[in-house]
């Protein structure tokens, strides 16, 4: 199945997905890898406010090259996105409806996006020149300091994703 | 006595730093194209499709190919017979790549220590290999690696009754473990023998070989072809969507090990597998 899908992006909009199917996604996200987790959870741990909303949002797991001149970004591939399992459940709990990186999840984070109903996308790893093309504004919006880890928001238009795993639990990176 | 000052090096680091991430090997690219004809699912050709056109997107040169422009592991063969001047060669290489990072809008991937984790702004250090060969040459290869597959990488001190099935089912095993974290197709890299630390190190090595040439030892000619098929068997397919590409190719080194072991090191590198060379 393909879909498209715009902001803003509450689950209903991803509950008829299914892992397998496309998906061209429009509106605004967010760019958080490693660093900025460790920021974001332990932000939460002690009860302050984050720099970002997240409910309803979607996180990308990425950390762009530097733009050129003329350009709103470089290259902003997917990064591997387990290293960001540890972090998660507690930002899906806090209503992130999706998350968009590379690679299989752990169960505990399948488990709990399947609980709240939240949506797991794989974009292309190593087609990172390709999915630029999509993204079409780009400002750094917390951590500044981490530079291309810092939280970046974007604007995509029509980027390309697959549905990794959905939220009935069905996960393209495990055969039938 | 040859004389070469370093500044050369640096400006030849810093263009094969650019060019290696803006440019795939036509090595890669052809085995890409061919692998692509065998999926016969639309998720994985499709995957196959978003790779042709993201080259060619990164062949004009403003967005490169993969945002982890790498950690620059430079390969370095120098003549005996070579006097290099003009300062330290280390700090003539780490500028390259400070040039090359600023010049070439690379990332900046390296953090200065392992746990306090500072970023160091321009992608030094270069993680620098140094061989002294006869001549008076000094041969430089660039191969900028991510580190979304260098973590899928592992290493197994096995022992001489494991043997090469042993060593086999280890480095198909590493494959399966990795799955669709490291950007598969993959290309797999494997150094055998040597110690804990030579068998790491020809791993890496190994990735620099062009795809499509075998080990020139039949022996190991064999085996890189016996792992690669069953690899491919293991359905995790292009990106881990399932499919009968799931490694590019397996390339062994060899060494002379001790009685008592038998280290095997696998090296994973994803479908960007960049690395471009300079004989100065």
């Amino acid at each position: 199945m393909k879909h498209r899908i715009k902001e803003p992006f509450t689950k209903d909009k991803f509950s008829g997905l299914r892992a397998g199917d496309s998906v061209l996604l429009t509106g605004t996200i967010y760019a958080a890898r490693d660093a900025a987790h460790k920021r974001l959870v332990g932000m939460i741990e002690e009860g302050q406010e984050l720099p970002i909303e997240i409910r309803n949002q979607i996180i990308y797991y990425a950390g762009p090259t530097p733009a050129r001149p003329g350009h709103p970004i470089g290259s902003a591939g997917p990064t591997t996105s387990y290293r960001m399992d540890s972090f998660t459940p507690q930002l899906l709990k806090l209503g992130l409806s999706g998350m968009i990186g590379k690679g299989p999840r752990n169960d505990e984070v399948k488990r709990t996006a399947a609980e709240c109903g939240a949506v797991y996308f794989a974009a292309i790893g190593g087609a990172a020149a390709l999915i630029s093309q999509s993204i079409k504004e780009a400002e750094v919006v917390a951590f500044a300091e981490l530079g291309t880890e810092s939280i970046h928001r974007l604007y995509v238009e029509d980027m390309p994703l697959i549905v990794a795993c959905d939220a009935e639990g069905g996960d393209i990176y495990v055969r039938k | 006595m040859r004389e070469l000052d370093v500044s050369e090096i640096k400006d030849a680091v810093a263009e094969l730093f650019v060019h290696a991430n803006y440019h795939l090997g036509e090595d890669v690219q052809a085995c890409l194209k061919q692998c692509a004809q065998r999926e016969e699912t639309a998720l994985a050709r499709d995957v196959f499709e978003s790779i042709g056109k993201n080259i060619e997107i990164a062949g004009e040169g403003v967005f490169p190919l993969c945002q982890d422009t790498g950690m620059a592991c430079v390969f370095m063969e120098i003549g005996q017979d070579v006097h290099l001047t003009g300062g330290s060669l280390y700090d003539a290489v780490n500028e390259g790549v400070r040039k090359a990072c600023a010049e070439g809008y690379l990332r900046q991937t390296i953090v200065e220590d392992p746990f306090r984790r500072k970023n160091t702004g321009d992608s030094t250090p270069a993680d620098i290999n140094v061989d002294i060969v006869p001549g008076e040459n000094v041969r430089i290869i660039m191969a900028p690696k991510g580190f979304g597959s260098e973590n899928m990488s592992q290493i197994r001190m096995m022992t001489p009754a494991d043997g090469l099935e042993g060593a086999e089912d280890f480095i198909v095993h590493v494959c399966e473990e990795a799955g669709g974290r490291p950007c598969p197709p993959m290309v797999v890299g494997v150094g055998v023998g040597g110690n804990f630390s030579r068998a790491a190190l020809n791993a890496k090595k190994a990735l620099l070989r062009p795809i499509g040439e075998h080990n020139e030892d039949p022996y190991y000619a064999d085996m890189e072809k016996r792992v690669l098929e069953r690899i491919n068997a293991l359905d995790i397919g292009p990106q881990g969507f399932g499919g009968k590409t799931t490694a590019l190719a397996v390339n062994v080194i060899a060494a002379p090990t001790h009685i008592a072991g038998l280290p095997v090191a696998v090296n994973i590198n994803c479908h960007v597998s960049r690395h471009e060379e300079v004989t100065l």
